[in-house]
């Protein structure tokens, strides 16, 4: 079975005993959070990393995906399944000509779906359930509510990891205005819940003993929101109320969960100079929080031979030269065709110089990005245990065969 | 269609790492150069869009980045501030304090109360304001649609009330398409065009605003002609490579690596794109812009893109 995992790990593990790569990291952890910027490889980092995992480990792992493309959900044997994990079919393995020895489950991420879930397990009795789940306010705040896809996704992960199911979680992280919401998001619950403000607004609609301190307050809202809507929202939060307990109790030990020793983050970007600094910044605030910085990794990087000085004098020559170039290459390539109609085409001088122009100035112009990508990890300001860099790859990843392809650049 | 640039309020929105700021920033830079007066306002305050005018940082009290180009940054609070000095008439000086807490904190509870802020202080622009356009850097795909419908959402949850009132003439100018557009930017890769289709189709069912142009971004060049790849091909064989490294004294294999890899990437999305086309509304105008093989981003590529984007909109 080992023959079957990337060679590459072997001989990591026996020479370099010490240094830890994504191997070790997935071995000794119980929760992986991978996150950065938008549009830079989170999910399929993610899914991976888990396989690799589940491959390689023989544990029983599990990815967590927010919003996967239809092809990958679709491998991930994902599709219309939502809420529920799922193990991925032994076939999807056999395709990519791997076999297990861990199991690989997937489940997708549906905030309404959890928040419903999740009353249902606080709310004191039937009626007050009800009545929150029929609630206008409530509806609004499961549905469209930004943050509560964050405090949700880490909610979930701390009901998973209770359950005690699985060896390793890996979760992908929503897209977030600022990557670090989902982090506060818990706490802000918490905070919100607690708050002094929510028993003042509570209090005039249960008696109608207003202090002096808060009455400017309310005469503004009741003109600004009107008195119904006030009427609603006190409504809501006293059905809240009373499954008040549960939520901070709760949201505190996501929290603590976030910052246990068990848990790792990994931060995915790109080598874009603005999803990096992002990226960046991130990573600086882990460790500021004292949570764990695991490993960056660098999606999308554009291949080594684009930055060789050779390969520019090479290109501008090309260029320079192109038609010398192409007199001297026609006879050669009008001999190698396979009809006389091609062989006319093929030794077309002309055309071959503004192939040889346009292939020079193609890795002209790649270079330029190419040697900005390099500098920009030169002056990466944070230091991960691990950083991994994942080539560019020509085609998308959408299946397994894909995500080892990525896993095995991470792995080693 | 109403042209974009004849619209008063674009808001640019996009899957994060599409270039949404780069496009917004074009699109004023254009209808500035146009001779209009704009306002350019940063939606998700990361205070980022004056690196794009190489400008001091932005702040909710509008500057000029540029002749005749204005830009300022949300920012929700000073939003209120506002609103409750022209709308209520009490001027709040000093910190809001207390009651700009407890607005946060309804703001939090109550959907749609904050966006309608941000929502409000646009077409307050729009109405009031003396600008000929008002160009919006929006959040992103996942949270544009909770900020365009802000205003359908109050007015479902608030019967009555000065929110009420306003929150009509703001959903009449929003839902006008002579006036307000959307636009989406997307590069051709499989989830911003999965996201882009989607959004399209959420626009349409849940906001009353016009999906009025999209961006495809970062469109790779096209190489080679239909018998040019074929000499490609033929230059690639072993023996034509051979011949190459010689004549240029060099190994030439790196550039023609690259440039196999470029045609692999277009053509992989290609396929995008023409997803794509197929899944949004004909009518609604796909806007290409070239990948930039650029330095690094500054005024002179925000130039760059304006140029292109003018290109794309007969200018």
């Amino acid at each position: 079975m080992a023959s079957r995992t990337p060679r590459s790990t072997d001989a990591k593990a026996h020479s370099e005993v010490a240094s830890p790569t994504m191997d070790s990291l997935l071995a000794t952890k119980e929760i992986v959070v991978a996150c950065g910027p938008g549009g830079v490889g989170k999910t399929t980092t993610a899914a991976a990393s888990a396989l690799m995992a589940a491959i390689n480990h023989g544990s029983k792992v599990l990815v967590l995906t927010v919003d996967p493309a239809k092809r990958l959900a679709n491998a991930l044997g994902l599709d219309g399944i939502g809420n529920t994990e799922h193990r991925v079919p032994d076939s999807a393995f056999k395709a990519a000509g791997v076999k297990p020895r861990g199991e690989l489950w997937a489940a997708m991420l549906d905030t309404k779906e959890s928040w419903d879930s999740l009353i249902r397990q606080h709310a004191p009795d039937e009626q007050t359930r009800d009545e929150i789940l029929a609630n206008p306010l409530y509806q609004n705040i499961a549905g469209r509510f930004v943050q509560s896809h964050d405090y949700i996704a880490m909610e979930r992960l701390y009901e998973i990891h209770s359950a005690g199911e699985y060896d390793l979680i890996v979760v992908d992280t929503p897209p977030t205005r600022n990557a670090l919401d989902f982090l506060d998001a818990p706490e802000r619950l918490a905070d919100f819940f607690s708050s002094r403000l929510l028993r003042w607004l509570i209090v005039p609609y249960r008696s109608k003993l207003i202090n002096v301190a808060t009455k400017p307050f309310y005469q503004i809202s009741d003109r600004i929101l009107g008195t119904d809507f006030m009427g609603d929202i006190s409504e809501f939060f006293i059905l809240f109320q009373t499954m008040y307990d549960g939520f901070v109790e709760r949201s505190k030990a996501v929290g603590r969960l976030l910052s246990d020793r068990r848990t790792t983050f990994v931060v995915v970007s790109t080598l874009e100079a603005t999803p990096l600094r992002e990226a960046e910044f991130f990573a600086e605030q882990l460790t500021e929080r004292k949570l764990h910085l695991g490993a960056i990794v660098l999606n999308k990087v554009l291949p080594d031979y684009l930055q060789g000085r050779a390969g520019t004098r090479v290109a501008e020559v090309m260029k320079d030269r192109a038609e010398d170039l192409a007199a001297e290459l026609s006879p050669g390539l009008a001999k190698s065709a396979k009809s006389a109609k091609a062989a006319k085409d093929l030794g077309d001088p002309i055309q071959i110089a503004r192939v040889l122009t346009e292939v020079a100035d193609s890795y002209l112009n790649f270079q330029v990005v190419a040697l900005r990508e390099m500098e920009e990890r030169a002056s990466l300001a944070v230091a991960p245990d691990v950083l991994a860099t994942v080539p560019f790859f020509d085609t998308d990843i959408y299946d397994l065969s894909g995500l080892l392809r990525l896993g095995a650049q991470i792995w080693s | 269609m109403t042209p974009l640039l004849d619209r008063k309020l674009v808001f640019v929105t996009g899957k994060g790492g599409t270039g949404k700021t780069t496009v917004a920033s074009a699109l004023a830079l254009l209808a500035a150069s146009q001779g209009k007066k704009v306002l350019i306002c940063e939606g998700d305050g990361k205070g980022e869009l004056a690196g794009y005018y190489e400008a001091p940082p932005t702040a909710f009290k509008e500057k000029e980045v540029q002749p005749g180009l204005f830009a300022m940054t949300m920012d929700t609070e000073s939003s209120m501030r506002e609103y409750l000095k022209l709308q209520l008439h009490i001027p709040i000086v000093g910190r809001i304090g207390p009651v700009a807490k407890a607005f946060d904190f309804l703001a939090t509870a109550a959907p749609g109360v904050r966006e309608i802020l941000t929502v409000g202080k646009l077409c307050f622009e729009v109405r009031d304001g003396e600008w000929d356009m008002v160009i919006v850097d929006a959040p992103a795909t996942g949270h544009i649609i909770g900020q365009l419908a802000a205003p359908q959402a109050v007015n479902g949850l608030v019967k009555v009330g000065l929110i009420r009132t306003q929150t009509d003439w703001m959903l009449e100018m929003l839902s006008d398409p002579a006036i307000t557009g959307l636009m989406a930017v997307c590069t051709p890769e499989e989830m911003p065009v999965t996201e882009t289709i989607e959004l399209a189709e959420r626009v349409r069912l849940e906001t009353t605003v016009e999906l009025a142009a999209v961006v495809v971004n970062r469109v790779l060049p096209e190489l080679f002609g239909r018998n040019e790849e074929a000499v490609f091909d033929a230059l690639s064989a072993p023996g034509p490579l051979a011949a190459i490294d010689g004549l240029v004294d060099g190994d030439a294999g790196p550039v023609l690596e690259a440039a196999r890899l470029a045609v692999t990437m277009r053509r992989t999305r290609s396929t995008h794109l023409e997803r794509l086309r197929q899944g949004i509304d004909p009518a609604v105008p796909l806007l290409y812009l070239p990948y930039l093989f650029a330095r690094s981003h500054g005024l002179r590529t925000t130039k760059q893109v304006a140029g292109s984007l003018g290109e794309e909109l007969g200018f």
